[in-house]
């Protein structure tokens, strides 16, 4: 190696003190977590319950119409309101200033709201009556304990 | 191009996306302490109950009339504000939200036909979350805000302009002659940015529609009323002369003022009162980020009721600028003590946060006194767990304790579920 001593650097001469700069940070010890590329968001049930935040609203089930379709008395039903409802679909609607959750019958020009349960029947529209779909029931929540 | 959405009655509406059964009847929804009417369904304009017309007035012809009143329920209405706003943004790339219930957007690059879009969006917000709202489409924000005036009053008193112009307006699409015809229906009165006392001036002037409004020329406007008029008078031209605006400025001042539901006597209530107001205005000052200077409060009678009246209010300022609660809270205590006087029936008490800084700017001083005591994040847990367990679920002991004791306290006895927010508050569907 030459020892030519380049103009600007600070020459070493023993006993003195050479000067650093300080270096902010860290340098992390032992071995990086095998993991560290494969972090990923946890399961997080508003992505499987909730497709349309600004459009889903919660309806607490109370009654037991509806038991045969997977809704039961206490159920917190998830409603997303920006779905087009279909013939089977639950649905949340209004009916006479009220709101309740049937199954759309929607078949041959006929539309009825239908029970889950063969006790309770259908409700059904005369023309010119209105019906208000309030939102399609996505998700049915029933907490065990 | 400029759009302004407005949901229609929009506290009204909100009340009945969750109680079906009012549609039916005419609403109003009232202020704090249940005092002026703040939002009439169409039923009850048609009634002429007015905007702030105060309740003990009206509610006799309200009765009769099987008017429904409730108690302002800000919590309900601020997250169907969100949703709102969140589907209109989806009209343009930049939106404004310029109050709880109106937001403009920039419709700047967007092609095609804006009524169709408008109606697009007027429909999802519907069907999204139930609220009817109105649209104006025009070149400048001022005249937006026409346009909505004209999409709701033809939609609610048909007759008044033209039907294909109810519920989405766009005056940029309307032919000249129609636009002109437009604005001779319209009355000044009406115009975004002029108040009562401008539009008083202008009639007497012989100034009585828009259409007289625009053909006069700024210069004479400006000569002849103000500066502010003449902007008002270019953007009813077509002349964009207010820009959209992002994020709100800062506040300057931080007022949390309460009218109590019953008269207070004591010092011991008032103290617990400004208490809570001190402490709420704290958590909006942190939420800003910012420090106050000075600190105002101030208690008055009520000059409605009969008895001695007496009105004060004390500065205080603060040694180091803070946004510590139990130190707002102190200095807002010890200038109530110097203006409270015995003997009167207190209605009103308020905190004022004044000389507000940015929370990052330290003021270096001279170490003539010890430093303040280090609290950690003692505010910022504070505020966590009020948000997250409640407003109220911790607070300083001088508040006092929710119940009885409480007298000074909001009356809202009229008040709906918060149904999209409190788990024991979910609307229930029938199965």
């Amino acid at each position: 190696m030459n020892s030519v001593c380049p103009v600007n650097a600070i020459a070493f001469i023993k006993g003195e003190k050479l000067l650093l700069a300080w270096v902010e940070g860290t340098v992390p010890a032992g071995f990086p977590s095998p993991a560290a590329d494969f972090q990923v968001k946890r399961h997080d049930l508003n992505d499987l319950l909730i497709t349309h935040p600004a459009a889903t609203f919660m309806w607490q089930a109370r009654g037991f119409s509806m038991v045969e379709l997977g809704i039961e008395d206490g159920d917190v039903l998830v409603c997303n309101r920006a779905l087009i409802p279909k013939h089977g679909d639950r649905v949340v609607a209004e009916v006479d200033g009220d709101f309740t959750v049937k199954q759309l019958y929607k078949r041959n020009g006929v539309v009825q709201l239908r029970s889950g349960n063969p006790t309770f029947p259908p409700i059904l529209f005369r023309d010119g009556q209105t019906m208000t779909i309030c939102g399609v029931v996505t998700a049915s929540i029933k907490l065990f304990r | 191009m400029f759009a302004l959405v407005d949901g229609n009655n929009f506290y009204v509406s909100c009340e009945r996306a969750f109680r079906p059964a009012l549609k039916t009847r005419p609403v109003v929804v009232l202020s704090n302490n249940d005092g002026c009417a703040i939002a009439r369904s169409n039923e009850a304009k048609a009634l002429g109950i007015r905007m702030g017309a105060p309740w003990f007035e009206c509610r006799q012809l309200a009765e009769e009339h099987g008017v429904v009143a409730l108690s302002a329920n800000f919590t309900l209405y601020g997250d169907m504000s969100n949703r709102m706003m969140s589907i209109a943004a989806g009209l343009g790339p930049a939106q404004e939200i310029y109050s709880i219930d109106e937001s403009f957007i920039d419709l700047t690059g967007i092609r095609g036909n804006l009524a169709k879009r408008g109606q697009d969006v007027r429909e999802r917000i519907l069907q999204w979350i139930g609220i009817p709202t109105g649209i104006g489409i025009a070149l400048t924000k001022t005249l937006a805000k026409l346009a909505n005036h004209i999409a709701k009053s033809a939609d609610r008193k048909p007759g008044s302009y033209p039907p294909e112009l109810a519920r989405v307006c766009n005056l940029a699409a309307l032919p000249a002659a129609d636009l002109d015809a437009v604005l001779q229906a319209t009355d000044v009165g009406e115009v975004w940015g002029i108040g009562r006392r401008i539009a008083k001036q202008l009639r007497d002037e012989g100034v009585v529609d828009v259409l007289q409004l625009i053909e006069i020329d700024p210069a004479t406007i400006r000569r002849r009323w103000s500066v502010v008029l003449e902007r008002t008078v270019r953007e009813l031209q077509g002349q964009a002369c207010i820009a959209m605006e992002d994020a709100p400025p800062p506040k300057q001042e931080i007022a949390y003022t309460r009218s109590f539901g019953q008269p207070v006597t004591s010092l011991y209530e008032l103290t617990q009162a400004v208490t809570e107001f001190a402490s709420g205005a704290g958590a909006k000052l942190r939420l800003q980020g910012g420090l106050a200077g000075q600190i105002n409060v101030f208690i008055h009678t009520s000059p409605f009721r009969q008895g001695p009246q007496y009105s004060n209010s004390a500065l205080v300022p603060l040694r180091r600028p803070t946004a510590d609660t139990p130190v707002l809270v102190r200095a807002a205590v010890r200038g109530l003590q110097v203006i409270y006087r015995p003997g009167f029936h207190y209605i009103k008490a308020g905190v004022m946060l004044l000389d507000l800084q940015d929370g990052t700017i330290e003021q270096g001083e001279l170490d003539l006194e010890d430093e303040p005591i280090a609290r950690g994040d003692l505010m910022g847990t504070l505020d966590k767990l009020n948000d997250r367990y409640g407003r109220g679920t911790v607070l300083l002991a001088s508040a006092g304790l929710e119940g009885k004791q409480r007298s000074w306290a909001m009356r809202q006895n009229l008040l709906t579920p918060q149904y999209t927010t409190r788990w024991a508050d979910l609307p229930v569907a029938r199965a």
